[in-house]
């Protein structure tokens, strides 16, 4: 069948390098390598590759490549290559775009027009290879003032608190979109680092049980595996009202995907899809999700934090204020360059705003407002690497969730096909022969390596500015400046210009 | 170019206090000495003092010392004054020329109680009238500007060096039970009187070394309860921070300290389980109040005077004791050019506040 869509990839075999060992075979899920009749000669066919790099990166003799595969069309601005195929996708088979991962598009990325300060003379820098450096961060509802009579002794009475040792936890990815590998990998790597990973919205697999004091427990509106224990067996509960990928709509998760593990943990059938309603059925309101807050805490006698995940949209800062005011622990902000597993693809690139500004606006509103110092604050929606973390502690996070960079670690390549339940690095999968790729062994190692690495960094950037704790950071806007950036931008943003 | 408030300007300095805690009283010369003696830590740009027990006379009013930049000034803030307070002494400050203070503001003294009336119908309660009015006052006429509003205190401060600007304001004519004195050096040439320090606001005054490197958390902190940080100066929000700790928080003048210091992780974990649920709690509801960088703060009141370092030790401060006084400096040589033989000197640490209580009640009457 003629599909009118050229290839995107060509698979290129040194000829000369290429030993004919199979690996690549075994490897690509997607089919493209195979034998030649004679069983011997290793062939291949470029059309479903995807760039993934499985192939190249286990081939032994090092004979692959892939290359961007290049054919003009006429030249016309407005038509570009990518609407045309999108269009011919749609015409071949009539249904909605789907995509996996953030936004491709080049919208502006904030944090690369964003520079931090370092002290000289007036203020000495402090080196975080001698000095204590902190890096801890407690979220959670704080009261507005200490109770002490005398130094030494509080009574004040704290609400649950979550100690967090570094400012960077792992973002709701639910088991289902990806493999239950892939998870305990993340779980395992929590635990060691002292912070936390998300459940999503898939329910908590009972090989996880033994590690739920490090698991956010997500309640979405679809309510997948949702039930007493779940929720009594965790640190902290997220109720997700929107996702920065795909605001306004909710969670999918295509029936391959769903095999008995998963079906068991969601409570499903298993080969259905997942399809989360768009809105929570129970809240249509501000005043619903303070009673969906308030059962949550009861059901939990009033011992996890409850926080609530929004997308970053327009209202933002107004809609984070109100969930503060219903109750929420902690509001968590997802912003529009956010990663999925599948979403629409129109809604993923054009629905929502960044998290920076999103970030800046809603911190400043709570402060006018006077409750920032109540609630935390976490910001969500693309960290790619520590400077980037700073910078969102700079504009007010208490601390950041990280999801693709993470996954990067234990071998994604950002194909962006994670909704075809193909992974070729056993990631984005369900299939046993795939997901047995993941050694969760080695592939936490590696994510505690990141993180590691990340929180090294931050401490660095920290001693360079002559702050010697996380908290003294936080909200610190005059250790930012912007760089090429407008006037209504830079007062979104709440900084001053480079130079100034 | 743009003044102190418009623009944030480090800058290095020099801190000096004594206090005695019967109350009995010490001569200004005696502070002076003391600053005087670390004058290569400022460069003329800034000095200032804060006296306690001033205005035994006129202990229950509010003594509000102006500079007024023009008669204009002083028109409408007099204006505002009397009708908020009633006010039974307006007076210039008596200075005396020295050649090295450049003519200045016209500075007036202003001693009187809040206007009752006025007071219940705002349905404040005294020191929160009293504080607005000031910041009203500061933040809306144009040239007027209150730097002293406490009771039975004051504050003197100018351009210059502090031993001139002890000189000029004649300050050892003046007795009181405790004194803290500035020299500053910033990096930047402001040439405005209200930049000197110290900083005011009721009977807290601060004198302050150093450049803290948490400044904007902290302001942003304290702006989320009203305070508006219009000179942009670490001594600025330093103060509001202890005046929302022990004002509006009611924590015990050691507590307060504790937030603005707090140990570091570390330490807390290996404390016994009350104090370290103490500091959990303590650091989990004040982050935004740690202070970060290299300070060291001494804080004046009627209660008291407190000394902190920054949890480094980044700043140098030494403190002394001689049988009922207690005296601060950012040199040693400071104390013992005005206390040769100290009973015990010490460096105070980071993260160690020293607080030295007046052990006499002053009697207010209501
Ligand atoms: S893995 Fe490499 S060496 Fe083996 S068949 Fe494929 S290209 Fe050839
Ligand atoms: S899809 Fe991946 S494994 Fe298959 S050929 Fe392309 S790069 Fe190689
Ligand atoms: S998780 Fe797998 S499928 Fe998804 S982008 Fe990464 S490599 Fe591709």
């Amino acid at each position: 069948m003629i599909n009118y869509i050229p290839r995107r990839f060509t698979v290129i075999r040194d000829k000369d390098k290429c030993v004919n060992c199979g690996c690549c075979v075994r490897q690509c899920s997607n089919e493209c390598h195979y034998f030649d009749d004679d069983g011997k000669t290793v062939l291949c066919n470029s059309n479903t590759c995807v760039a993934c790099h499985r192939c190249v990166d286990l081939c032994p003799t090092g004979a692959l490549r892939i290359e961007k595969y290049v054919c003009d069309y006429n030249e016309n601005a407005n038509w570009t290559p990518q609407y045309q195929q999108e269009i011919c996708r749609q015409a071949n088979t009539g249904s909605t775009l789907l995509s996996a991962m953030g936004t491709p598009k080049p919208y502006p990325i904030y944090w690369d027009h964003i520079l931090l300060n370092a002290s000289q003379v007036t203020n000495p820098s402090i080196d975080p290879l001698r000095e204590p450096m902190e890096t801890r961060a407690i979220l959670g509802r704080k009261p507005e003032k200490l109770e002490a009579d005398k130094k030494g002794k509080t009574t004040t009475k704290m609400p649950p608190q979550i100690i967090i040792e570094t400012p960077i936890m792992f973002s709701a990815m639910s088991f289902g979109s990806i493999s239950l590998n892939a998870q305990k990998s993340l779980a395992m790597a929590a635990k060691e680092l002292g912070t936390l990973f998300n459940t999503g919205e898939g329910g908590l697999h009972p090989d996880l049980y033994n590690l739920s004091d490090y698991a956010v427990v997500q309640v979405a509106s679809g309510r997948f595996g949702v039930h007493k224990d779940y929720l009594k067996n965790s640190k902290c509960i997220e109720i997700k009202i929107g996702q920065g990928a795909k605001p306004g709509i909710g969670g999918h998760l295509p029936g391959e995907k769903v095999n008995v593990e998963v079906s068991n943990a969601r409570m499903i059938p298993e080969g259905s899809d997942a399809i989360s309603p768009a809105p929570h059925h129970d809240i249509y309101s501000i005043e619903d999700l303070r009673q969906l807050i308030w059962s949550l805490k009861q059901l939990t006698d009033n011992k996890k934090p409850v926080s609530v995940k929004i997308a970053a949209v327009h209202n933002v800062s107004a809609i984070a204020s109100g969930c503060a005011r219903a109750g929420a622990d902690i509001i968590v902000i997802d912003g529009f360059r956010g990663g999925t597993g599948a979403a629409p693809t129109r809604i993923r690139d054009n629905v929502g705003i960044p998290i920076e500004l999103a970030l800046a606006a809603a911190d400043q509103r709570l402060r006018d407002e006077g409750i920032r110092s109540t609630v935390s604050l976490v910001a969500a929606g693309s960290f790619r690497c520590s400077s980037d973390i700073v910078k969102a502690i700079a504009l007010g996070a208490d601390a950041c969730y990280v999801a693709s960079a993470p996954l990067i670690a234990m071998g994604c390549h950002m194909c962006g096909t994670c909704n075809t339940g193909k992974c070729n690095w056993g990631i984005a999968t369900q299939r046993p022969e795939l997901t047995k790729r993941l050694n969760p062994e080695i592939a936490h190692k590696r994510v505690i390596n990141l993180i590691t690495a990340w929180t090294h960094e931050i401490k660095e950037i920290m001693g360079g500015m002559g702050i010697n704790s996380i908290d003294s950071l936080r909200g610190n806007r005059l250790m930012l400046r912007g760089i090429g950036l407008s006037e209504k931008e830079l007062e979104i943003l709440g900084i001053k210009h480079a130079g100034e | 170019m743009l003044k102190e408030g418009q623009i944030r300007i480090p800058s290095g300095c020099a801190i000096a206090a004594i206090i005695d805690k019967k109350g009995n009283k010490i001569n200004g010369s005696e502070i002076i000495k003391s600053i005087s003696l670390m004058h290569d830590r400022s460069n003329g740009l800034g000095g200032g003092f804060a006296a306690y027990g001033i205005y035994p006379d006129h202990k229950d009013e509010n003594a509000f010392h102006v500079f007024y930049d023009n008669v204009e000034a002083r028109k409408t803030c007099e204006e505002f004054l009397f009708k908020h307070f009633n006010i039974d002494v307006a007076e210039r400050i008596p200075t005396k020329p020295v050649p090295s203070i450049d003519l200045g503001p016209d500075i007036w003294r202003y001693f009187g109680k809040a206007n009752r009336v006025r007071m219940k119908t705002s349905r404040l309660d005294e020191d929160e009238y009293v504080a607005q009015c000031v910041t009203k006052v500061n933040n809306s006429i144009e040239g007027a500007y209150i730097f002293s509003s406490g009771k039975n205190m004051g504050c003197f401060k100018a351009v210059g060096y502090p031993e001139d600007v002890g000189e000029f304001y004649m300050l050892d004519r003046y007795e009181a039970y405790l004194w803290t004195a500035h020299g500053r050096f910033p990096t930047n040439t402001p040439g405005w009187w209200g930049g000197a320090h110290p900083f005011n606001i009721l009977d807290w005054s601060i004198v302050h070394n150093g450049e803290i490197s948490s400044y904007d958390t902290n302001r942003r902190y304290i702006e989320q309860f009203g305070y508006i940080c219009t000179m942009q100066t670490d001594t600025e929000v330093i103060t509001y921070l202890f005046d929302h700790l022990l004002r509006h928080h009611n924590l015990p003048i050691e507590v307060a300290a504790d937030v603005l210091t707090a140990p570091e992780w570390d330490e807390i974990d290996r404390m016994p389980e009350d104090k370290k649920e103490y500091f959990t709690t303590l650091r989990a509801i004040y982050s935004g109040a740690l202070v970060n960088g290299p300070f060291s703060v001494i804080l004046g009141s009627n209660k008291g005077l407190l000394a902190i370092n920054d949890r480094l030790k980044l700043r140098s401060l030494t403190a002394a004791i001689k049988g009922d006084r207690a005296y601060f400096a950012s040199e040693e040589s400071a104390i013992r050019i005005i206390c040769p033989d100290p009973d015990k000197v010490w460096s105070v640490s980071g993260a160690e506040p020293v607080f030295i209580p007046l052990e006499i009640e002053e009697e207010v009457d209501e």
